[in-house]
């Protein structure tokens, strides 16, 4: 499906010169880096490299952690996410995010993808609301084995049900960018391939950014890669030439298993 | 690299000295606990034995049944029925138709009497047996000309013998009763004019002096420390959980916010007496709150269950998985929404239960409630709140105090009584948090 040469597309996201600090520690360096729209972009690299950071860095997340300073600049359609006058929520609606572990509300599978679009009055009636639930649930393809049982709760699903009930609970707030922070990593390979899939079919719509550290998921769902290491991107570009001709030395290492 | 020598080991069927040492360790350990759980459990067992063996006698009381004709010419002399003007006939009065009662009473059921022991056995009868005739005839002057059944309570004495306290012997030596007169009090329980039965006075009544043990009720102490309850209810916890929220959600953590929480942990650990003290400083001596009122002990007490509160809260909200709190943010939820939508719900059933062990606390706290006065003797209910919390009142413990200050044996009974009544409040309250915590989290 990658081997079609991609329409170029405006980028979605632009970082420049983007510094993230733990208290002394410097976690992220200089980073630089276009994101297309329309596109799902793999971020890899070894365990403590910065991807999960900067990936926090692009909704916002971060500023929760106590001690995290975030410098540069990363614009998601021209306007600087990091500007005085951005509400971090509502930056949040625009750009959802999917976590490593699957962690649904406590509450019914209903409500648990109802809740976005409740709180940020995205729909006027319980019909309109109903609607959103279930096409968020049909794209995340999860419809089919919950519309019986929308009221039991979501904790009580299975893993990769739970991680495809997270995905429609993000989508259900139509975000324009969707962040994924190792989404598979607590699913087995079965749920793994309906995850992948799903988020296949997501890039028709949406800006995924996945954080992952399974090479053969970033070549089989993203058009491009980048690679972190220590904090630095040390290459990025279409994932067709990074898995096959990469320029960085630390690149070639890392995807054929040499270190990391 | 060196890897460990490994252990020589001939057959898996014997096990080494190591392993039997170990073995043995683990053992004794647990033997340990058994015993510890042992010595627990007898020790709560004899408390429970006593209490119950001293106190459960206090709830079934001697009554006195006789038949008192009410005389007019004694009781409304003025024969108009109009309450201001019998109430000009005081307990003495009254006492002479009781007497007059009951010597017809046992003359009906062939008990002889002569006149030089009518006194005595008139003396069976409590002190406090008048004023409830008198109350009951004032309560419905129509009663008066009739006739009427009157239970009357028994003696502190004459109930002691019933239940084995007193004897023919200590009588004796007793300035209140003689033996003839227990003599009297044994034939009337044979012809049915005296037993025991369950006493409602006990926990619906007042208190009653020193020198009429059979009267003494908890009504008082239970609706003053009720409303204490409810002050402290409603004070605390919405104060307790904003506090608890803001300092675990909201708050920076600076100097300042380390200074308070130091203080916070501190303040659970000050001495309940020295919360009376600043009680009577600040709330009775500066604000000029009244003393003895349920609302200067609810004050008091909600100061003293605030630290317990707080720590248990901020306990429970941090022991949400933060993977909640990530989810919600991550769909965009406020600061806020994310608390009250979630975090909150999650964390109700460590509150409610952080809540109820602070307030059982306050239930049985004491030393406080003696410097702000509600040691003191109070006969009269309060009145319903809001002014009530303003009324003067006691609560239960203080009155299991109380009652153990005074020289009656009675007392002593009525004590263990009382802590009965304090022991099933607080198990209702417990038995309430166990079951809320169970709702809470069978939601989820």
């Amino acid at each position: 499906m990658t081997e079609l040469p991609l329409p170029v597309k405006a980028a979605k996201v632009n970082a420049r010169n983007v510094q993230v600090y733990y208290g002394q520690n410097h976690a992220i360096k200089d980073v630089n880096i276009d994101i297309p729209s329309e596109s799902v972009t793999a971020f890899i690299g070894p365990s403590g490299c910065g991807k999960s950071t900067f990936l926090r860095c692009l909704n916002r997340m971060n500023d929760t952690i106590v001690g995290c300073r975030v410098e540069g600049r990363i614009e998601i359609d021209g306007e600087d996410i990091y500007d005085r006058r951005v509400d971090p929520v509502q930056l949040r609606a625009k750009v959802g995010m999917v976590f490593q572990k699957p962690n649904p509300f406590p509450k019914s599978i209903y409500d648990n993808v109802a809740y976005g679009p409740k709180i940020h009055g995205l729909t006027r009636t319980k019909a309109e609301l109903d609607e959103v639930v279930e096409q968020s649930l049909h794209k995340a393809a999860l419809w089919n084995e919950v519309k019986d049982r929308l009221a039991a709760p979501g904790t009580g699903l299975s893993g990769g049900q739970q991680q495809r009930l997270c995905i429609a609970r993000a989508i259900a707030t139509s975000p324009e960018v969707l962040l994924m922070d190792e989404p598979c990593s607590a699913l087995d390979p079965i749920a793994t391939a309906q995850v992948e899939e799903l988020i296949s079919e997501l890039r028709n719509q949406y800006t995924v950014i996945i954080v992952t550290h399974s090479m053969q998921q970033a070549a089989r769902v993203s058009q491009r890669t980048a690679m972190f290491h220590m904090g630095i991107v040390v290459e990025e570009g279409p994932t067709d030439k990074m898995f096959t001709n990469p320029d960085d030395r630390r690149t070639q290492d890392y995807i054929t298993g040499r270190f990391g | 690299m060196t890897f460990a020598t490994p252990r020589q080991v001939f057959s898996l069927f014997e096990a080494d000295v190591r392993t039997r040492n170990r073995n043995a360790a683990e053992r004794r350990f647990r033997l340990y606990g058994v015993i510890a759980i042992t010595i627990s459990m007898l020790a709560l067992a004899l408390l429970l034995f006593t209490v119950l063996d001293n106190g459960l006698g206090a709830f079934r009381q001697t009554f006195i049944e006789i038949k008192v004709p009410l005389d007019p010419a004694r009781l409304d002399p003025s024969g108009t029925r109009d309450v201001e003007a019998m109430k000009k006939v005081t307990t003495i009065g009254y006492g002479k138709v009781i007497q007059a009662g009951l010597v017809a009473t046992l003359a009906e059921a062939g008990i002889a009497t002569d006149d030089s022991s009518v006194r005595d056995v008139f003396n069976l009868i409590s002190k406090e047996a008048p004023a409830q005739l008198r109350n009951r005839v004032l309560a419905n002057p129509d009663l008066i000309g009739t006739t009427i059944d009157f239970r009357a309570f028994a003696s502190g004495r004459v109930d002691g013998y019933f239940k084995g306290r007193v004897s023919m012997a200590s009588a004796e030596l007793d300035s209140n009763i003689s033996p003839a007169q227990l003599a009297i009090a044994d034939e009337m329980k044979a012809k049915g004019l005296m037993g025991l039965h369950f006493n409602w006075d006990f926990i619906l009544g007042p208190d009653a002096s020193e020198l009429r043990p059979e009267a003494a009720g908890l009504g008082v102490a239970i609706i003053g420390s009720a409303y204490m309850m409810l002050i402290v209810l409603v004070l605390s916890l919405p104060l307790g959980v904003a506090a608890s929220i803001y300092l675990e959600e909201f708050a920076p953590t600076n100097r300042w916010t380390d200074l308070i929480e130091v203080n916070i942990a501190n303040l659970a650990a000050v001495p309940s007496i020295v919360f009376g003290i600043l009680g009577l400083a600040i709330f009775i001596n500066f604000a000029g709150l009244p003393q003895s009122a349920p609302i200067v002990g609810g004050l008091v007490l909600t100061l003293m269950t605030l630290p317990t509160i707080i720590i248990s809260t901020r306990a429970s909200l941090k022991s949400v998985p933060p993977s909640i709190r990530d989810a919600a943010l991550g769909v965009g939820a406020s600061k806020m929404q994310t608390i009250f939508h979630h975090v909150l719900p999650l964390a109700m059933p460590g509150i409610l239960t952080g809540t109820i062990i602070g307030l059982a606390q306050a239930l049985g706290e004491t030393a406080p409630l003696l410097l702000i006065g509600m040691v003191a003797f109070v006969r009269d209910f309060p009145a319903s709140p809001p002014e009530g919390f303003f009324d003067p009142a006691s609560a239960l413990p203080v009155q299991v105090y109380n009652f153990t200050q005074r020289a009656d044996p009675a007392f002593v009974e009525r004590a263990s009584g009382a802590i009965i009544v304090l022991l099933v409040f607080l198990l209702v309250m417990n038995a309430v948090a166990i079951i809320l915590r169970r709702r809470f989290e069978r939601r989820w």
